[in-house]
C-alpha cells in the first residue's frame, strides 16, 4: 500500500527533470522547499532537503563489491549485469520461493522519497529515492508470526564485482533488520533515484534504504531476504564489532572509536563546506524512536 | 679516464642545482587547492585534497630514507638533495594538517578531543611533532651550533616519524588494504637496511 508515509516534498516539486543535474537551480528551490517543509520532524536544526545531485550520488560511494575507494564503484559499474535478476525469499515465510524481479514489482506502486543518507563515516547526502515500502514485499510472501528479524544478502558474483575477488569482507555482505524496523513505513525497498532505474554503483536493480540508520545498513543488490528469529549477522558488525553495531541507529551522542558522530559533512558544499549537526536518528526521531524506547542506545549502537 | 656509469651520473648531479627541487617540490599542494577549488578532486574535495597530501608526505618521506641506502647499493648519491627532500615531506605534513584542523574538523573543541581520543590522529600528530626539531635543524647553520653527532642523534627522530606516519595509514582504513601494508613494509625495510651488521 502506498502513501503510509508522506514524504516532505518530491524532487519533481522542486525542479524540473532537465534541471536537476544543475545544481545551482536545485539551490534556488530550496526557498520552496522551506516553504513546504513545515510537516513533523522538521523542526529540528536542519535545514534542508536539497536533494544532491545525479553526479555526487553516483560517483561517491561505498560499495566494497566494486571497490574500497569512493570512485571505484562508478569506474567499475558497468561490469554488473541486473538482468535477469531474481530475490530468494526463504525463512519463517508462508510463500518462501525465489521471485523474479517482475513478480516483486508487480503490485507495487512505485514512490518519490526524499530521505537524507548519513554515512557512518560522517559524510551524508539527500537522495530522491524511487521505491515501495519493504512491508509490502513481506505482506507479499506472508511472513509466520515467529519471525522477529529480516536478513538480507547482497549478490555473490566476482567476476562482475572486481571488490569480491579479495577478502576484504567476508561475501556475501549481509545485513539485517528487526522485524518492526522492517515494517516501517520509511523503510524502502528502492528501485530507483531521480525517476531513472537505479545505477548500478547505487546497489541495483534493487536494494535497501533505512534513513534512520547509518548507511551501511541500508543493503545493495539484494539477492535474499530470509525471516528469522534470531538477529541475523551483519557484515560490518562482524568485521568489526566494537566500531559497528547491529542497530547502527544515526545517533550524535554516540561516537564512533575513531572519529565523531555529533557532526557531518554534507556532500556537495565543496573545498569549504562547513560542518552541519548530525540530528538524532537522522532527523526521523518523531517516526522512528518509539521503536527504541527504553533501550540504552549506547549499549546497543 | 674512464667514467663508470654511476660516475657520470654522479657528476650531472653535482653539477645540478637544489633550488629547483624546492620549486618543484612547492606547488603540487597549491595545484591541488586550486583543483579543489575549481571541482577538480571530485564530489568531496576535503578529504581528497587530505589523502593526497598524507599521500605525498609519505612518498617523500619514504624517498628521504632511501638516499642511504641507494648510495650504499648502487653508488648513486642524492645526499645534496636529501634535505630538500625532507623539508619539502614536511611541508606536505604541515599542509595536511591544515587542512584537517580548518578544512574537515572545523570544531576548535572537536580538534583536542580527536588528538587525544583517536589513535590514528595521536599518532599522525606525534609523527608531525617529532619531525618539528628536525625541520627546524635542517640547515648548515644547526649542524655548526649543535655538532655532527648530536645533529645527527636529533635527526634520528626522523625514523620514529616515518615509522608512525605509516602506522597511521594503516590505522585509518576499515578493511586491511595492500596500499598501507606496502609504505609499512617499505619503511620497515629501509630502516632495518640502517641497522648496524652484527659481526661475525
Ligand atoms: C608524518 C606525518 C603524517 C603522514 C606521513 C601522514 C600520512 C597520511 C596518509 C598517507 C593518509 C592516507 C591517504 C589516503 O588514504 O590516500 C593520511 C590520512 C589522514 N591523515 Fe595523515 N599523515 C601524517 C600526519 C597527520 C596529522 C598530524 C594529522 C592530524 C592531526 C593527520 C590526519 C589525517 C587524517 C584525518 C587523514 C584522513 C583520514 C580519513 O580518511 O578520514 N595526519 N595521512
Amino acid at each position: 500500500m502506498a502513501g503510509r508515509y508522506r514524504s516532505d516534498l518530491k524532487w519533481s516539486d522542486v525542479t524540473a527533470k532537465a534541471d536537476y543535474v544543475n545544481r545551482r537551480q536545485l539551490m534556488m528551490g530550496a526557498g520552496a522547499m522551506a516553504i513546504g517543509g513545515a510537516l513533523a520532524g522538521r523542526a529540528q536544526a536542519q535545514d534542508d532537503l536539497v536533494p544532491n545531485t545525479w553526479e555526487e550520488i553516483t560517483s561517491y560511494n561505498n560499495f566494497y563489491e566494486m571497490g574500497t575507494g569512493k570512485d571505484d564503484p562508478k569506474r567499475n559499474a558497468s561490469l554488473l549485469t541486473t538482468d535477469p535478476w531474481s530475490i530468494k525469499i526463504d525463512g519463517m515465510v508462508d510463500r518462501p520461493g525465489t521471485y523474479d524481479l517482475g513478480d516483486i514489482l508487480r503490485g507495487k506502486s512505485i514512490e518519490e522519497r526524499i530521505y537524507r543518507l548519513r554515512c557512518v563515516e560522517a559524510w551524508s547526502m539527500v537522495v530522491p529515492w524511487n521505491g515501495f515500502e519493504l512491508k509490502d514485499l513481506l505482506d507479499q510472501v506472508g511472513v509466520q508470526p515467529s519471525a522477529k528479524y529480516v536478513s538480507f544478502e547482497t549478490l555473490v558474483r566476482p567476476s562482475e564485482l572486481p571488490g569480491q575477488r579479495r577478502n576484504t569482507i567476508d561475501w556475501p555482505y549481509r545485513e539485517g533488520l528487526r522485524l518492526d524496523e522492517a515494517m516501517h513505513p520509511l523503510t524502502l525497498m528502492a528501485t530507483g533515484l531521480y525517476g531513472e532505474d537505479m545505477p548500478n554503483q547505487n546497489g541495483a536493480p534493487i536494494r535497501l534504504v533505512v534513513p534512520w540508520k547509518y548507511g551501511f545498513k541500508s543493503i545493495k543488490s539484494i539477492v535474499r531476504i530470509s525471516l528469522t528469529d534470531k538477529q541475523p549477522a551483519n557484515s560490518w558488525n562482524m568485521l568489526l564489532p566494537n566500531e559497528y553495531g547491529f542497530y547502527s541507529n544515526v545517533n550524535p551522542e554516540v561516537d564512533h572509536p575513531r572519529w565523531s558522530q555529533a557532526t557531518e559533512r554534507r556532500i556537495g558544499g565543496g573545498l569549504f563546506a562547513k560542518k552541519i549537526p548530525t540530528l538524532m536518528f537522522n532527523g526521523y526521531a518523531n517516526e522512528v524512536a518509539s521503536m527504541y524506547a527504553g533501550m540504552d542506545l549506547r549499549k546497543y549502537y | 679516464m674512464i667514467l663508470t656509469a654511476t660516475q657520470t651520473i654522479n657528476d650531472r648531479l653535482r653539477h645540478f642545482p637544489t633550488w629547483p627541487v624546492y620549486l618543484v617540490g612547492a606547488l603540487p599542494p597549491v595545484w591541488l587547492f586550486y583543483l579543489g577549488v575549481t571541482g577538480g578532486l571530485g564530489v568531496e574535495p576535503i578529504k581528497a585534497l587530505e589523502h593526497r597530501l598524507g599521500e605525498l608526505a609519505l612518498q617523500l618521506l619514504i624517498a628521504t630514507l632511501a638516499v642511504t641506502p641507494l648510495r650504499r647499493f648502487t653508488g648513486i648519491t642524492l645526499i645534496k638533495f636529501r634535505r630538500a627532500l625532507g623539508l619539502i615531506a614536511f611541508y606536505y605534513i604541515t599542509c595536511h594538517l591544515l587542512v584537517w584542523l580548518f578544512l574537515d574538523v572545523q570544531l576548535w573543541s572537536q580538534i583536542w578531543a580527536d588528538i587525544v581520543k583517536r589513535p590514528y590522529i595521536t599518532i599522525g600528530m606525534a609523527a608531525f611533532v617529532l619531525l618539528i626539531p628536525v625541520a627546524l635543524t635542517s640547515n648548515n647553520w644547526s649542524i655548526r651550533r649543535l655538532g655532527a653527532p648530536k645533529w645527527r642523534r636529533l635527526h634520528q627522530l626522523s625514523y620514529a616519524a616515518v615509522v608512525l606516519g605509516a602506522v597511521h595509514f594503516v590505522m585509518l582504513t576499515k578493511t586491511w588494504e595492500m596500499e598501507p601494508a606496502l609504505y609499512l613494509l617499505g619503511v620497515v625495510g629501509l630502516l632495518a637496511l640502517r641497522l648496524p651488521k652484527r659481526r661475525a
